[in-house]
């Protein structure tokens, strides 16, 4: 089946989110939209899967116009979707949870989920997806989840597929397999229309690319095109996809951490005995699938986690059971994983947000009272410096795009006098030019003599800057690799297998 | 900017008076009468509100007749109207703190109770120097009601009880407890059976600001101080800053090493603080006899108070004002002319709904990018 789209064209308010954008999905191809984080990809999608609608433009399907106002039509003329975050219910079955919506009753308002289970193996068996339908959703890795949504797009006989942002939640290995089936798909007769801002997938899976900046298509291209011709075309400007880095040279022993255990409020361990040492002038980059320990160990090392055994040491000095007031003023920096929601105060002004940390210390106090006209001073200093791109630092925080909060966060961590640089994902998010600041920053911390602990589930980010890899799963440090472990060796760590 | 804000309190006030001019007019049994004459009965129903609500000015403002025998007794009931705001704006202004520290401080009720029960105790009980005596009386006060807040805090920070239910439940115990304190040797006045306190020396009473004849006093004068205090402390001190940090997103406030268990405890102690300068200032200045109703309903109307104030100090003054003059109006309306005193909460009621409302007041009045307060009132519950 193949979708076409005219001119179709969103504002909200003032933001055109999507500018008259014509694109055309041949009958079972894989069609890559390949662009920034709110460069209006997603818009896109849900304009055509019904949960927007366009302010002007056209949908067309095998040639014959169609209006979508729900996902329902959507479904009905054959476009099926998974999102980005999954839209399943965790305590209910696979089956349960695929009829949702579309419950078959047999008379006297019987369930009849036997005819899904039956739909769902015969979709399972075609595909080798090796489902279960009466396994729980909540017991499924993420990549079986993954495949569940597909069969739900599937049994509602979707000939077009959107995966929005698919590979986000993914490992490597998972990620091989997702594309190995989309390629099946394809060869059954689907067309897949692929939202994605990772060029290596784009290459190794797309048959068509089509390329989208703040709202307009600005090109197609073929999967032979090389990835810095495509991040070109993306970003709209030639960028560098390497990180410059020269030998690291090792100063002493900065972090510390030894037996280091992590339980939530049930005594549940999520962090296990991890044990590791990050020296100055080195970068140990954390790699893992979101969700195995990470982000409990980034807020340990600050004081944010409560129940907490083991040591943790900064330059010798014991900060296991600092505050985080504490424990930030011992000399670490701190980029937590969420911008908006622990880096940020975005009803602040960015003034505001630059002196969280130092608000009640001098030169921005004098005793009780904030000292409006230093704040000023420095704030200016600050966005000079980090180019944060606003008017006026007294703009609200959230009026910033992903890539200028974080450099506000980077301008308030890195401006205090700084041993230890803690970083979770920092470039979730961004996009390729922000990627590129902050990587060049972490590059330079290190090039300063600063020890860097860097949290990404990006493989591209850790192999790019790292001098060593740790490797964590299930709560603990599976394997301390060099820098330089192949990808393959990498994602099967990640997927907890030591060979 | 400034004046764009004024736009939606004062548009919602005038629907407000508008619809309650029509409740007024249309409940009023002469106009009734004249059903079969649409135009006479128009002219009347118009004549109604319009004496209703000039009798509200009168009762809230400037009374023309007063002023016959010396001008400065025509403005008695805009004394009138200070009196009765006085308490609204300290308690208001607990409420607003609380509120932009991210806590709904239901329990303004008890601490101002707790305040009066200060400052009645020291005002009676003890000999001491004018001034002396007053800020005596109002420092324990201030003490009383800052602990009986900064409990609240105290067990939210500790123990993570939700200050809503706590505050909800405190209220009751202050309450009670004055209940029974005025049963007490120490606190009935002798000879006498029902609940009442004797009367505060006036050695410790607050000063009247225009003479003897209007109540006026400076409580009202210690309120405004107290609203220019907390906009002060909220916008230019260290303190302020961890409040609006842990109220705008605690958790960004935490990451950032500000401890939200200190702010919590610290938010509920000055937020029991001023309250309990409303029950002072109402003991001290305008009601010297502790009564087991002298809270009235200062702490929930302070909720109202703060919400029409869109929590910053200035606006809770204007809004405190403004249900003072109601409520001293509403007593003249309902003397001249028949109109019940119910109108009056009528209005307050239609005030905060229009006001809580904004898309539409924005849809009657054809506003446009106004910003309007709506996330405001629904901020504080998750906690």
């Amino acid at each position: 089946m193949s979708l076409e789209l005219r001119g179709i064209t969103k504002r909200f308010g003032a933001l055109t989110a999507n500018d008259s954008i014509d694109l055309a999905v041949a009958d079972g191809e894989i069609h890559a939209i390949l662009g920034e984080n709110g460069a209006g990809k997603s818009t896109l999608m849900n304009i055509v899967y019904g949960l927007l609608s366009p302010d002007s433009g056209s949908i067309s399907v095998d040639g014959k116009a169609i209006t979508i106002n729900s996902p329902l039509d959507a479904l009905a003329a054959g476009i099926g979707m998974v999102h980005q975050h999954f839209m399943l219910i965790p305590v209910f079955t696979v089956a349960e949870n695929i009829v949702l919506g579309h419950e078959k009753v047999k008379g006297l308002g019987i369930l009849d989920i036997e005819s899904a289970k039956q739909e769902i193996l015969r979709i399972s068996a075609e595909f080798n997806f090796d489902i279960d339908p009466d396994a729980l959703v909540e017991d499924l890795p993420v990549g079986l989840q993954q495949r569940v949504e597909i069969i739900r797009a599937l049994i509602y006989d979707a000939k077009v597929l959107i995966l929005d942002e698919p590979t986000a939640v993914l490992t490597p290995q998972e990620t091989d397999e997702l594309l190995k089936n989309m390629k099946k798909l394809r060869d059954k007769g689907r067309s897949i229309v692929f939202i994605t801002h990772k060029l290596r997938e784009v290459k190794e899976a797309a048959d068509k690319i089509t390329i989208i900046r703040r709202g307009k298509v600005v090109g197609t291209a073929q999967p032979s095109a090389s990835q810095e011709e495509l991040a070109a075309l993306m970003v709209g400007r030639p960028v560098s996809l390497d990180v410059e880095k020269t030998t690291p040279k090792l100063g002493e022993v900065t972090l510390s951490v030894k037996d280091l255990t992590i339980s939530d409020h049930t005594g549940r361990a999520l962090v296990r005995n991890v044990s590791f040492d990050v020296h100055a002038g080195e970068i140990l980059a954390v790699a893992g699938v979101q969700g195995n320990g990470q982000s409990e160990l980034a807020e340990a090392i600050v004081g944010l986690q409560e129940h907490v055994t083991g040591h943790i040491a900064l330059r010798g000095k014991e900060i296991t059971r600092a505050s985080v007031r504490e424990a930030l003023h011992a000399g670490i920096a701190f980029v937590p994983e969420s911008r908006e929601d622990d880096g940020l105060i975005g009803s602040f002004s960015i003034e505001e947000n630059l002196i969280l940390d130092l608000h009640d210390l001098p030169p921005y106090a004098k005793g009780p009272v904030i000292s409006t006209s230093i704040v000023e001073e420095e704030a200016k200093a600050r966005v000079k410096e980090f180019d944060i791109r606003t008017l006026s630092a007294k703009d609200s925080a959230s009026s910033l795009s992903g890539g200028n909060k974080q450099k506000v966060v980077l301008a308030r961590e890195l401006s205090r006098p700084v041993k230890l640089v803690v970083a979770s994902q920092p470039t979730r998010g961004l996009d390729v030019g922000s990627i590129e600041f902050v990587h060049e920053r972490i590059i330079a911390e290190r090039n300063s003599g600063r020890a860097v602990l860097l949290f990404s589930t990006e493989l591209d980010e850790v192999t790019a800057l790292a001098d060593r890899i740790a490797v964590m799963y299930r709560g603990e440090f599976i394997a301390i690799v060099p820098a330089d472990t192949s990808r393959e060796e990498l994602g099967l760590l990640m997927a907890g297998i030591r060979r | 900017m400034k004046l764009k804000k004024l736009i939606l309190p004062l548009a919602s006030f005038a629907m407000a008076l508008f619809v309650g001019g029509l409740l007024v007019a249309f409940s009023d049994a002469k106009v009734l009468a004249l059903k079969s004459q649409p135009l006479s009965m128009l002219s009347h129903a118009f004549s109604t509100a319009g004496s209703a609500y000039w009798a509200l000015f009168r009762g809230s403002v400037f009374d023309p007749r007063l002023a016959e025998d010396h001008w400065l007794h025509g403005f008695y009931p805009l004394s009138e109207t200070l009196v009765a705001a006085t308490p609204l704006i300290l308690t208001g202004l607990s409420v607003a703190l609380a509120f932009r520290a991210g806590l709904f401080n239901i329990g303004a009720q008890g601490q101002f109770i707790a305040g009066a029960i200060g400052a009645s105790w020291i005002g009676f009980t003890f000999e001491l120097p004018y001034v002396i005596h007053t800020i005596a009386a109002m420092a324990v006060a201030i003490a009383f009601s800052g602990l009986y807040g900064g409990f609240v805090g105290f067990l939210k920070a500790k123990t993570g009880a939700h200050e809503v239910i706590v505050t909800i439940m405190l209220n009751y115990v202050a309450g009670y407890f004055l209940l029974w304190l005025l049963s007490t040797t120490a606190f009935l006045r002798p000879g006498r059976q029902d609940p009442l306190a004797p009367e505060v020396h006036k050695t410790a009473r607050l000063p009247h600001l225009f003479g003897s004849d209007l109540r006026a006093n400076l409580g009202f004068i210690v309120a405004l101080a107290a609203a220019a205090g907390v906009w002060w402390l909220l916008n230019r001190s260290t303190w302020g800053f961890k409040f609006r940090a842990v109220g705008a997103n605690a958790s960004a406030a935490r990451t950032a090493g500000i401890s939200v268990p200190r702010v919590t405890t610290s938010v509920m102690f000055i937020a029991g603080a001023l309250a309990g300068l409303g029950g002072a200032a109402q003991i001290l200045g305008s009601e010297p006899a502790m009564t087991a109703g002298v809270g009235g309903s200062f702490g929930f109307d302070a909720i109202t108070v703060a919400l029409l104030g869109r929590a910053t100090p200035l606006g809770t003054v204007f809004a405190a004002l403004l249900f003072g003059g109601l409520r001293a109006g509403g007593l003249t309306m309902q003397a001249s002319t028949e109109t019940p005193l119910d109108l009056v909460l009528v209005i307050q009621a239609l005030v905060v709904l229009f006001i809580a409302a904004p898309a539409l007041i924005k849809s009657l009045f054809r506003l446009k990018n106004i910003e309007t307060g709506e996330t405001m009132a629904s901020k504080g519950w998750n906690g």
